[in-house]
């Protein structure tokens, strides 16, 4: 048996790194900005972390199961582009974006039958998935962004209820949702069990592939609604939009402690995981800090953020599961 | 281990036997740098030989040759013959000509004439093999370890491997060459050593011993009085499997509530396997099942939990535990489902937390909760906890595959134990051990395995270690009914 040794505050630490981060972040943004922690700013950082919360979540159960979804990008331009189409033919708004959210969950289920029943890699068949949807979407679109000034569709990402945009309802739903069946449903736990151990999951009797195939189903879906929300909060649906937001949903993940190996992760961490990134853009640009310069920051961020969190596990205390 | 002491000469084949977990393994490890000996000494032409690591083995001159081939697929035979030595053919650029030059060279004094360009993956097994020998005596080996060398060959195979032996041996090469299988043994050894438990029984010419003397030899193990076996009535037939072959050839394997029916061979034997397929883990060979007389098909392990079919699998750690999750979710990661509402879907927490409890009560899992990582735990404790989620499945047919492998002592009983009180609440166990006396006391039958298939049937009152050994290794022995 080994004992938890160390004090509480490396405790704390161990299971708390990501939080740690953010609080020092807050902090250093609010002494070195007066408009940081302004109600305004905050909600502005909220409504940006949304889309990349909303595709984070869906990350988290495929990061979990050891795998990694490389698609998302492309795939957030896919539904935009025909929810669009969609809403020209129908005039309607609400089949349009039940439509891309239907094309994300389709283009899911895809990545999800090549890793879990041809075993392909999740990075190859992903990285298909890539240049497979984003291709599609400049082709159908003709390479131009679609634009749109009017349509209720705009309300998914510029609304406001009760004195909340909607976007951060959007978000706060998912991640509740999202939590809820990681943390409460038999799904969930053969999510965990089946990244902990595959092998020993199939041999406990738990249909792996299954459990794959829908962890990639549920992405695709969620990334398609992120799809919907850009698409509100532009006004437009654009072929080229999206790129790298693989990218910044598989950063929040990891920097929220879910582990690259499988096994290990929860989609609060992945929320703080994300907020630290937005916090970041937002006080870069508070800052005025140069747009390329911010570049290079933040991915020395995200190193130290996740060698920190690494040392702070192996050095100060064995930390119980879950 | 302890007095072991042998020697082998220049030019000769010297043969060691022993059971399974007679220390062959360990004598192996010390004597190609990989472990190192608490005390005694190896020596070479009569010097004292202390080893650093496997490289200062091959230095000083001795080669060792796994059972599990360590060369690199997809590289060429030249530069697996000199991996790591590549600088043999340029100080910086590898010049390609030299080094299949060099090969050459070395594959002729074996009398092979493969073209050194050829990736390994494209010869077959005995091929490799010679390869392997090659990388031996290109590192002007004088002393090489085999380990099962034979394991994996044909008959064919087998016989120009032999051949290429007695090669070595002319070139004054001593070899140290482990077996299982003492059908071949003669064939090529000139000397002998027995090892059990730990210790050398006998050392002496090959001929100086006949087989069912050998084996004798071999399993001399005591079988001490600490079994706590208890033998309840069998009941019904729970499990059967037709024989493979025609009529009249393998037994017919059948497992009666309340028995616990043993499955005895030699490493490689096959037995896992045939667990494994019985298990679905992998594909079958189309062997027919039934379950209580009911003819199934097993196609994955979902299929066999949902006929009541649990594994222990012999590889606790890769194959049975989801380490870095807790006991709680251990045990219950065959019943989630069942301890769902809403067509399986919601965890009911106060069942799972229930469920969990239950077992660590009853089976007596010592943790300080169960939330505690099962990584932490000690491997009687996990074992338990693996036999928890099967016994949560109301499994009735429960397989152990080496339940008792690198547990301590009292866990051991405890497991002994565990299997009684199985038994008398009409589970049937299919126990496979390498531990004989371990697999004689505990089992009510025992079925002997070799090469795949199972080759006999007794009961464990007639049987004993010798008749075993016999059936397990093949040999025609008189006292092999």
């Amino acid at each position: 048996m080994k004992k938890a040794s160390g004090s509480m505050i490396a405790r704390f630490f161990t299971l708390y790194g990501a939080w740690v981060v953010l609080f020092v972040l807050v902090v250093a943004m609010s002494l070195s900005s007066r408009i940081f922690l302004t109600l305004p700013n905050l909600t502005n950082v909220a409504r940006q972390v949304s889309i990349n919360a909303v595709i984070a979540a869906g990350m988290t159960f495929v990061i979990i199961t050891a795998g990694i979804d490389l698609s998302v990008g492309s795939l957030v331009a896919l539904t935009s582009c025909v929810a669009m189409f969609v809403i020209d033919a129908t005039g309607s708004s609400g089949v349009g974006i039940l439509a891309g959210i239907l094309l994300g969950a389709l283009a899911g289920a895809l990545n999800g039958a090549f890793v879990a029943w041809a075993k392909i890699p999740p990075f190859i068949v992903t990285l298909a998935g890539l240049t497979i949807y984003r291709g599609i979407a400049l082709i159908i679109t003709g390479g131009s962004p679609i634009i749109k000034f009017e349509g209720g569709f705009r309300y998914l990402g510029q609304g406001v209820f009760a004195g909340i945009p909607i976007p951060i309802i959007i978000m706060a739903l998912v991640l509740l949702i999202m939590h809820f069946i990681l943390s409460r449903t038999s799904f969930g736990a053969h999510v965990y069990s089946v990244g902990g151990n595959e092998e020993a999951s199939r041999l406990s009797g738990i249909k792996v592939a299954w459990v794959k195939f829908r962890v990639y189903v549920l992405g695709g879906m969620l990334t398609g609604l992120a799809g919907m929300v850009l698409m509100g909060r532009l006004s437009s649906a654009q072929p080229n939009t999206g790129e790298g937001f693989e990218l910044d949903a598989i950063a929040a993940v990891i920097l929220g402690g879910t582990s690259l190996m499988g096994g290990r992760g929860s989609i609060w961490g992945t929320l703080v995981g994300a907020l630290i990134i937005g916090i970041l853009n937002n006080g870069f640009n508070l800052m005025a800090v140069d747009a390329h310069f911010q570049l290079v920051a933040k991915g020395v961020i995200i190193l130290l953020a996740v060698l920190l969190d690494q040392y702070l596990k192996k050095n100060l205390v064995s930390i119980p599961a879950k | 281990m302890r007095d072991v002491s042998f020697t082998v000469r220049p030019g000769e084949v010297h043969v060691l036997v022993g059971e399974n977990g007679a220390g062959k393994s360990t004598l192996l490890k010390i004597l190609s740098g990989a472990q190192r000996p608490d005390s005694g000494a190896i020596l070479l032409d009569g010097r004292e030989l202390s080893l650093k690591g496997p490289k200062d083995a091959t230095d000083r001159g001795i080669s060792t040759i796994y059972q599990e081939l360590s060369l690199v697929p997809w590289l060429s035979i030249a530069h697996n013959l000199f991996l790591g030595r590549e600088n043999v053919a340029g100080r910086f650029f590898v010049s390609r000509r030299r080094l299949h030059r060099l090969a050459g060279e070395v594959l002729e004094k074996i009398g092979e004439t493969l073209d050194p360009g050829l990736p390994v993956v494209a010869l077959g097994m005995a091929q490799q093999q010679l390869v392997e020998i090659a990388r031996a005596l290109s590192e002007n080996a004088r002393f090489i370890l085999m380990d099962e060398p034979t394991a994996s060959l044909t008959e064919r195979e087998i016989e120009i491997l032999f051949q290429k032996i007695r090669t070595l041996k002319k070139e004054g090469v001593g070899i140290l060459y482990i077996s299982h299988r003492l059908e071949e043994i003669r064939r090529i050894g000139d000397r002998l050593t027995v090892m059990r438990d730990g210790a050398v029984v006998f050392s002496g010419g090959i001929d100086d011993l006949s087989l069912p003397e050998i084996i004798a030899k071999m399993v001399g193990r005591p079988i001490a009085n600490h079994y706590p076996k208890r033998t309840v009535p069998a009941g019904e037939e729970l499990l059967e499997v037709e024989p493979r072959g025609g009529p009249g050839g393998d037994p017919r394997f059948f497992l009666r509530e309340g028995e616990v029916v043993g499955l005895a061979g030699l490493v490689g034997s096959g037995r896992t396997e045939w667990v494994r397929r019985l298990f679905g883990a992998d594909p079958t060979f189309g062997e027919k099942i039934r379950i209580r007389g009911e003819a199934v098909q097993v196609r994955c392990p979902h299929t066999a939990r949902g006929l009541g079919i649990g594994m222990v699998p012999e590889n606790r750690k890769d194959h049975g535990l989801i380490l870095g999750r807790n006991i709680r979710e251990n045990i219950t990661v065959t019943i989630l489902e069942k301890i769902s509402r809403f067509g399986g879907r919601l965890i009911d927490r106060k069942a799972r937390a229930k469920t969990s409890a239950e077992y660590v009560r009853n089976l007596a899992i010592r943790c300080p909760s169960d939330l505690t990582d099962v990584a932490t735990l000690s491997g009687g404790n996990q074992q338990k906890i693996v036999l928890s989620k099967w016994l949560a499945a109301q499994g009735r047919i429960i397989i152990l595959d080496e339940p008792t492998r690198g547990i301590d002592v009292g866990a051991k009983l405890e497991m002994y134990n565990l299997m009684n009180d199985l038994c008398s609440r009409g589970l049937g166990i299919i126990l496979i051990s390498s531990d004989l006396p371990e697999l004689l006391s505990m089992s009510d039958r025992i079925y002997v395995m070799r090469q795949g298939a199972l080759v006999k049937e007794m009961p464990s009152a007639d049987a004993t270690q010798e008749k075993i050994m016999h059936h397990a290794s093949g040999v025609k022995g008189s006292e092999a009914q």
